[in-house]
């Protein structure tokens, strides 16, 4: 059984201007110890999605759908119950490091609440193993710098912290959505190399959220491709890349500029992405896809499964998409 | 941190200096005197008047005189109007009247505004938010000299319960209303600030990082958001607390509690100059200091500021 199903979860939220349908019916399941990349554009849905596994939907937001873990449904659980699965069993690594961390407390007061809450370690103890797990993150000099505060370090070192942080009780999941993106090119490597390497040894599933490609080839197993809250396509990350079935994949990819070729402009995908205000009708890439005729406007592809563990939502046939 | 105090204390010598020389000036230059009456004194009389008091002075003489007086024996010269009473008399008596009454209704305002306005954030958008945005904004529009005589009425006139008027220290019946009275405008509006800095903080990424923690929900207010969300309070406290404790005309006037804002109020009426630049320097000083101690907390509850 997969360690986490999540089946038809959508992700509503409520606005003066009407409901926004950021997540729609999506499904996936990841397995122990797998590295699943969840890839999309700004506004495709993929962080709202494991916002909602962990319960951390803005207050307007409402899900429905499942997402079984352990035998228990993360959406329905309580709060209570939730809150002994957050950081203990699924960690989550946010985007900015910048402001994710709490600026008005120590750093060893921040990462040694979450072992006295889940682990029951008395404040010494908890201490101790952050400073240990500060070194796993290669912080110099951990033993001193965890009386600091977040100000004193620098971006791509906050992101250790918080990674350091999110670790501290060996979760079964960690869920990293864009921990690189808001860091400089140089330390980017550097931070994805560290998360593959302490993957790697604690053995934990991993879900990356990035729109990054490069990031997804180079740490991923297998990847789901997210776009207007729906995923237009799941593979392994290998096939994904060399033979995309989707449209929007296929953009993607080509949108990738190549220092190989002699290319005058990059090759953008056309248009803009979609409102999300109302209930969706037809695919949500037709506006923006090269391949589109009556149909696509009006009805909505579903994902179907068509060879071993890849999956497409696409009317046009794999051959139109290569061509 | 020692340094940086002192320097502020340094600069606010000449701060002090320049509100006397300031206040002094433009006393002057308004017409009329402490003994301009509606029936005229016979002109050897006012030349008295103003020869014993010192008015006959040039401006400059009179002006470092009082200073001198200040600085050497902290003296600030005797009352024109109460004739056998000094200013420093005058403020001993009605001062500590006032920081009580003071003191109290800036506990109670702060105490009540940030639990107000913590719930109302908390609870957002729902009826205990908007049952509490209602009453903050009940307790401001509803101005004190409205509310001393209905509290009077009520509490005094119908129910008997407490003193309508009058001071005692030692008697606790005698604080009620002009706490109530003070407090609750100062209340309302830190229960407003408290209100949209605790939305703010609520929605930042940190708060939501202490959610994926696992904290249980007060745990996150308390430890993560009370803090930040205090800040914005804090600076509206200083100046609050040294209006408060330098009291109000209203409540002075309506309680008869003898402080120090009616006495203030009098001398400018009847052109005392020694009271009104007592209470003048006292309010100077007082703000001076509560917004360097304003620094000081802002500098113990955010670590990004260091002196």
């Amino acid at each position: 059984m997969a360690l986490l199903d999540v089946k038809d979860l959508s992700v509503r939220f409520d606005t003066p201007e009407g409901e926004i349908h950021a997540v729609n019916g999506v499904s996936f399941s990841l397995e122990k110890g797998e590295t699943l990349g969840i890839v999309g554009e700004s506004g495709s849905g993929k962080s709202q999605l494991n916002f909602a596994l962990l319960g951390l939907l803005a207050k307007n937001g409402h899900t429905t759908g499942q997402a079984l873990f352990d035998g228990k449904d993360l959406l329905s659980i309580s709060e209570r119950e939730l809150n002994k699965i957050r950081a203990n069993r699924i960690a989550m690594v946010f985007q900015d490091p910048m402001t994710s961390l709490n600026p008005y407390m120590r750093i060893s007061d921040q990462m040694a609440e979450v072992l006295m809450l889940h682990k029951g370690l008395s404040k010494r103890a908890a201490i101790t193993e952050s400073v240990a797990m500060l070194d796993a993150v290669k912080i110099p000099d951990a033993r001193n710098r965890v009386r600091l505060y977040p100000h004193e370090f620098s971006g791509g070192m906050r992101q250790r912290v918080m990674i350091a942080m999110s670790l501290l009780c060996h979760p079964e999941i960690l869920i990293a959505d864009e921990p690189t993106t808001a860091l400089d090119v140089t330390v980017q490597a550097q931070i994805m190399e560290l998360l593959a390497e302490l993957q790697r040894e604690f053995g934990m599933a991993t879900i990356l959220i990035t729109h990054d490609l490069g990031v997804v080839a180079g740490f991923c197993e297998r990847a789901i491709v997210m776009y207007g809250g729906r995923i237009m396509e799941e593979a392994p990350v290998d096939p994904l890349f060399e033979t995309p079935t989707h449209p929007y994949t296929r953009g993607l990819l080509d949108a990738i500029p190549r220092v190989d070729e002699d290319q005058e402009a990059l090759r953008a995908i056309p248009g803009n992405p979609p409102n999300m205000t109302g209930a969706p009708k037809g695919c949500p890439f037709a506006p923006r896809c090269a391949l589109v005729d009556e149909r696509c406007r009006v009805e909505t592809p579903a994902l179907m499964e068509f060879a071993e563990g890849r999956a497409r939502a696409c009317f046009r046939s794999i051959e139109e998409v290569a061509a | 941190m020692i340094v940086y105090i002192l320097k502020r204390v340094a600069i606010a010598i000449p701060t002090l200096l320049l509100l006397i020389i300031f206040s002094f000036l433009l006393m002057h230059a308004a017409p009329g005197g402490p003994f301009t009456q509606e029936r005229e004194l016979p002109a050897q009389v006012l030349a008295n008047l103003n020869a014993k008091y010192g008015l006959d002075q040039p401006l400059w003489k009179q002006i470092t005189s009082y200073i001198w007086g200040i600085v050497a024996h902290f003296d600030f010269g005797p009352s024109f109007v109460y004739k056998d009473r000094t200013v420093n008399e005058i403020i001993a008596q009605g001062f500590p009247v006032t920081l009580t009454y003071g003191g109290i209704s800036f506990l109670v305002a702060v105490f009540a505004g940030v639990t107000l306005g913590a719930v109302a954030a908390v609870k957002h958008n729902t009826i205990i938010d908007y049952f509490a945005v209602g009453i903050s904004i009940g307790a401001q529009v509803l101005p004190n000299f409205v509310m001393a005589p209905i509290l009077v009425i009520v509490f005094t006139l119908i129910l008997g319960w407490l003193p309508g008027g009058g001071w005692r220290f030692s008697d606790p019946s005698f604080w009620i209303m002009p706490v109530i009275a003070l407090s609750t405008s100062y209340m309302a509006s830190i229960a407003r600030i408290m209100r949209s800095s605790m939305l703010e903080v609520l929605n930042s990424n940190h708060i939501r990082t202490a959610r994926a923690k696992g904290l249980p929900g007060h745990r996150v207010i308390l430890r993560h958001a009370l803090k930040p969300a205090l800040l914005p309070v804090i600076s509206y406290l200083g100046p609050a607390f040294v209006a408060m404790i330098t009291g109000s005309v209203i409540v002075d006037i309506y309680f008869s509690t003898g402080g120090i804002g009616k006495a203030f109020v009098d001398s400018a009426l009847n052109r005392d100059y020694a009271v009104m630049m007592g209470v003048t320097i006292l309010v100077g000083a007082l703000t001076i200091l509560f917004n360097l101690i304003v620094d000081i907390v802002y500098g113990w509850i955010d670590p990004k500021i260091r002196y």
